[in-house]
């Protein structure tokens, strides 16, 4: 029983960490832009297809991956500039609307470009069980990648001036124009950002739920009530939120709801966290004064 | 003495609404000119209409060289520094990621020197510098907005109401040390001031606005000294 437990936890903690990352990469968009971008699972998706493409035309795992990211960040920030500058000042139905429509756009692309057919997807990882059987040599590895991703992401925000430069922009656009900050850029960038880390959580995530261009549909709800449940606007919040939902997601499934059940989990999440706390577990309540 | 700033026809609009309807007026190289007036002569839209933060239409010129229609960062990393209206301050960063963002346009290693350098003239940003800028006085976030527009080492320095919501002491301070770090860095201030006789006493050159239009400009000296314009638009 506690060994059951155990692994459900581990293997909750790996699964979690995919979230965590699709977490923050809807976190880092809200932050700067308050929408959240609907959007962000399927390009998650589409990217996962182009590190298979580059697989299958021969080229090494990592190789393939790093293109992977690269190439994403590249449409990550030409999604900004072509598709979201227009809507700057736009009201916010119209700016939900493009979201969504970028999402059935990005969902069909991936269809008309790779097919609908569910494809295996490889691991870079050894297939044996690790850590005295608890985890997958795929669990292991891929909770490693994402440690790395989130370590860096945070060091870059923490400790470099374009990270600090992009926090103020998104804290603050007006007076970080008036410091000489491109705010503009730095929106895009975010954009790049969020994509790039969406890549590598598709990459991590597909050699488990093979990959189609539904994909990531499920695990964005995940996503999002782990950045919910953490705080929407607090990236670290919606980092832990995410391995927190990982882990209630499996404990839940195995022993209270059953696996068929398990995406009602999120949603339950969801609702709960709007309805008794909305700024989530760590969020920042804005106070104004009148 | 030559210009360094010089705005001739300046109109400036928030969408439909008209703020300022044609005003010429200038700022001397190393000088300091006071925009003064009363609540919506627009004044704060003329500091913005400066530095490109609002629609505008007309010349303006920073040494000679048009600047009307540039992007705002591009104006700042010609040399001019806005405090803004409310002080601007990034809450949710420390004091010393607001000074580091003050100091973004310019060489990283050049900044500890001018940091320390702004310390002797704020020696309480210094005590503050590790702490949430959200969480200073109403003082100590005039003077950090006015530590993050000098570590820009500015040839303009746009400051919208310095003396905004403070408690008189902290005013007289903030302009006293603003009279010490005009003289050592030569830097030429448009002053935007609803308090007219401090800011009468700091400049030497005046403008008055009402409702978007001059009313009077001259020095300093005699506007002061202008019973009619004193009562009807500075109120002291």
């Amino acid at each position: 029983m506690l060994a059951g437990v155990i692994h459900q936890i581990m293997s909750g903690i790996a699964t979690g960490g995919i979230y965590a990352s699709v977490a923050l990469a809807l976190v880092m968009i809200y932050q700067a832009t308050h929408h959240v971008n609907f959007a962000q699972g399927e390009m998650a998706t589409f990217s996962t297809y182009i590190a298979l493409t580059f697989i299958n035309a021969g080229f090494p795992y990592w190789i393939a991956f790093l293109a992977a990211v690269v190439v994403s960040f590249a449409i990550g920030v030409a999604i900004e500039r072509v598709l979201m500058r227009p809507l700057a000042n736009a009201p916010i139905l119209a700016s939900v609307g493009v979201f969504v429509g970028l999402l059935l756009i990005v969902n069909s692309l991936s269809g008309w470009f790779f097919d609908y057919t569910i494809k295996q997807f490889p691991t870079p990882f050894p297939d044996r069980p690790m850590m005295g059987g608890y985890l997958s040599g795929h669990e292991l590895g891929s909770t490693a990648v994402t440690l790395v991703v989130l370590l860096s992401v945070y060091l870059f925000f923490r400790h470099t001036r374009l990270g600090l430069a992009m926090r103020a922009a998104a804290f603050n656009p007006t007076s970080s124009r008036l410091v000489g900050v491109r705010v503009g850029w730095m929106l895009a960038l975010g954009w790049g950002l969020a994509a790039g880390i969406g890549a590598v959580a598709g990459c991590m995530v597909a050699p488990i739920v093979f990959l189609d261009p539904n994909m990531m549909s499920g695990i964005l709800l995940y996503a999002f009530a782990g950045a919910l449940l953490g705080g929407i606007d607090n990236p670290l919040g919606a980092v832990l939120g995410g391995f927190a939902v990982g882990i209630i997601e499996n404990l839940g499934g195995a022993y209270v709801v059953g696996t068929e059940l398990k995406l009602t989990l999120a949603l339950a999440i969801i609702v709960t966290v709007l309805t008794i706390k909305p700024t989530g577990l760590m969020g920042r309540k804005v106070y104004s004064r009148v | 003495m030559t210009n360094l700033l010089e705005a001739k026809g300046l109109h400036a609009a928030y969408g439909e609404t008209r703020v300022l309807h044609g005003i010429d007026f200038a700022v001397r190289q190393g000088g300091v000119t006071a925009l003064l007036g009363a609540n919506g002569a627009g004044k704060t839209t003329t500091l913005r209409a400066i530095c490109g933060l609002v629609r505008t239409t007309g010349n303006v010129t920073l040494d000679g060289k048009r600047i009307e229609g540039m992007a705002t960062e591009d104006i700042v990393r010609l040399g001019v520094a806005h405090v803004p209206e409310g002080r601007g301050t990034f809450m949710e960063l420390t004091v010393e990621e607001n000074m580091r963002l003050g100091a973004y346009t310019r060489p990283a290693r050049e900044t500890t020197a001018d940091f320390e350098h702004m310390f002797e003239y704020f020696p309480r940003l210094k005590e503050r510098y590790k702490q949430q800028a959200g969480t200073l006085s109403g003082g100590e976030q005039q003077m950090l907005a006015i530590v993050r527009a000098l570590v820009l080492r500015p040839r303009l320095l746009l400051l919208d109401e310095p003396s905004f919501g403070l408690a008189p002491l902290i005013v007289q301070e903030i302009f006293r040390i603003l009279a010490r770090i005009r003289q050592d860095a030569g830097v030429s201030i448009l002053l935007v001031e609803q308090n007219a006789s401090i800011a009468l006493e700091f400049a030497e050159d005046a403008y008055v606005l009402e409702t978007g239009r001059i009313v009077m400009a001259g020095s300093s000296a005699d506007i002061s000294k202008d019973e009619g314009i004193r009562r009807s638009y500075l109120g002291y």
